[in-house]
């Protein structure tokens, strides 16, 4: 087994109020399902949107939010699965991917 | 545990009313991208997290924390509304005063007022419905050019016009001056009245109904009955309608999709909760003076509901009553309807005699159920040929593919009398 970051990106596609109730059951349910399943290792954090970002030895602070908002992280979980074929086939079904986000799959490094 | 239905769109109108009468409302734009962005915070944390306890909260919060955010970053750049311009210069003033104006006790009158703010005079009533129904109602912009079958570019186009009014406005509608409030009432009445019966006969191309809209209009006519000055005879007029007319949405399409008139209604299906409740509003109605066309139309709604079936509904009354609504509203449509209850009152012939009667009828000729009616009153009096011809011209006019499905039977029908 090996473990599986998601990484979302939620994307810059505007959605109505009615569309976010139907993304959001969508969410909870997929969500619920790979808990069931047993492949969540951790379900991570969601990170706000804004923020700062330090830079260099100076130390120089930027404002967040930072360049374009689709470009933004907007949280992870790892995941705890046969191999990476297994952990794309989780992140096609993710449905952040289907409005306009992007679910980015990284392997956890071994460290020995 | 699940959201209620609508929830982020009943939410994002209570919302956008508070955060409106915190920056003003030419800030509207500003105000619709904090709201927004609650939302979508509240997507991405309650999807990991689950559902917080109280959904409401929560996202009021997150509303108020963005608007902080948005109000600290970009203070300098903006005026903002007069009622809280002063205390917003301040950055000390800032959190209490969101604190304070965000609280549940105050959000209900902040949407009163900005149903009262997109009802502006100098707006053409669909633009007053459009802004409602995007701000208010939690409508996006193209949600709400599909509701009204027009182009996205027209709807753009009316909601950046009303947008312009409401800057022109600057803060909320004050709803506690009793004078300001019933002048700007009748407004409000029409542009609910427009949204319920939009959203009734549709009208538009594959969605002859939207009980969407009716929904809609049915929880804006609430907000307005909440507020003492609100509770008019009148407004109570105006929800009793709209109820005892939602109660038959059910049964305005069956089964199989197609649309069906009045008499054909299967009225086991009839909403009870809903005439129940039309019932009361009715009773509330009728503690004054006032007879307003809303109340006549109610009435007439109540008579329908009352009878079990069209047999034994009381059809003189309904015609007293539409020769009140008449009197009130001399258009066309209204006398057509009046004729039809005189042909189930007296029968067909004098039916078609008070439908020959009706003053300024090419106004109708383009209305499917002005041809339609004279057809149905022909079958009745075995005259096939003139049913067939008026079927057909009633079809030629047909709105929608579900209207012309409705006129096609009619028409088999009609051939089938013939060989019969």
């Amino acid at each position: 087994m090996s473990e599986f970051a998601l990484v979302y990106r939620a994307g810059d596609e505007k959605l109505s109020p009615e569309e976010m109730q139907v993304h959001l059951k969508h969410c909870l349910d997929w969500f619920k399902d790979l808990l069931d399943r047993g492949v969540i290792k951790d379900p991570g954090v969601p990170l706000g949107p804004t923020g700062s970002v330090v830079v260099g030895r100076q130390g120089t602070v930027h404002d967040g939010p930072f360049a374009e908002s689709k470009d933004l992280i907007s949280g992870f979980t790892l995941v705890e699965v046969k191999d990476l074929a297994e952990a794309i086939e989780i992140a096609k079904t993710c449905p952040v991917a289907h409005v306009g986000g992007s679910v980015e799959v990284r392997p956890v490094q071994a460290c020995r | 545990m699940d959201l209620p239905e609508h929830f982020f769109r009943h939410e994002t109108g209570r919302i956008t009313a508070t955060l409106s009468k915190i920056f003003g409302l030419q800030n509207v734009d500003l105000v619709e991208d904090a709201t927004q962005d609650a939302c979508s915070r509240a997507l991405e944390v309650w999807s990991v997290r689950g559902l917080p306890e109280n959904p409401s909260g929560w996202l009021m919060v997150a509303a108020r924390n963005r608007a902080v955010d948005i109000l600290r970053r970009e203070r300098r750049n903006r005026t903002f509304s007069t009622e809280y311009g002063q205390l917003l210069n301040s950055e000390w003033t800032i959190s209490s005063l969101v604190d304070e104006l965000t609280d549940v006790s105050a959000i209900k009158d902040d949407q009163l007022r900005l149903m009262f703010s997109c009802c502006h005079p100098r707006l053409p009533e669909e633009a007053q419905v459009a802004i409602m129904l995007h701000y208010l109602g939690g409508l996006s912009i193209k949600e709400v050019a599909q509701a009204y079958l027009s182009g996205l570019p027209a709807v753009e186009k009316r909601i950046a016009r009303g947008k312009k009014a409401l800057a022109a406005s600057g803060t909320l509608f004050d709803v506690s001056q009793r004078s300001d409030f019933e002048e700007r009432l009748p407004n409000v009445y029409r542009a609910l009245y427009l949204l319920f019966s939009h959203g009734y006969h549709g009208g538009s191309q594959d969605a002859p109904v939207q009980p969407l809209l009716c929904r809609e209009a049915i929880r804006l006519v609430a907000i307005l009955l909440d507020h003492p000055f609100g509770r008019t005879t009148e407004a109570y007029a105006l929800a009793s309608l709209m109820h005892l007319h939602a109660a038959r949405l059910p049964s305005k399409m069956n089964s199989t999709g197609e649309l069906t008139q009045l008499f054909d209604h299967d009225r086991s299906k009839w909403d009870r909760e809903h005439i129940q409740s039309g019932m009361v509003l009715l009773a509330s109605a009728s503690s004054g003076q006032a007879l307003t066309e809303f109340h006549i139309e109610a009435l007439i709604a109540a008579v329908h509901a009352s009878a079990v079936d069209v047999a034994s509904t009381d059809w003189n009354t309904i015609v007293e009553l539409y020769n009140a609504l008449l009197l009130l509203n001399p258009s066309p449509v209204v006398a057509l309807n009046r004729a039809i209850a005189i042909s189930q009152a007296e029968g067909p012939e004098r039916g078609l005699d008070e439908i020959a009667g009706i003053a300024d009828a090419a106004r109708l000729e383009s209305y499917p159920f002005y041809w339609a009616a004279q057809a149905e009153m022909f079958a009745l009096l075995q005259r096939s040929a003139e049913a067939k011809s008026s079927f057909e011209k009633a079809h030629a006019m047909a709105r929608n593919p579900v209207e012309r499905k409705l006129l096609e039977k009619r028409i088999d029908d009609i051939g089938d009398l013939d060989v019969g």
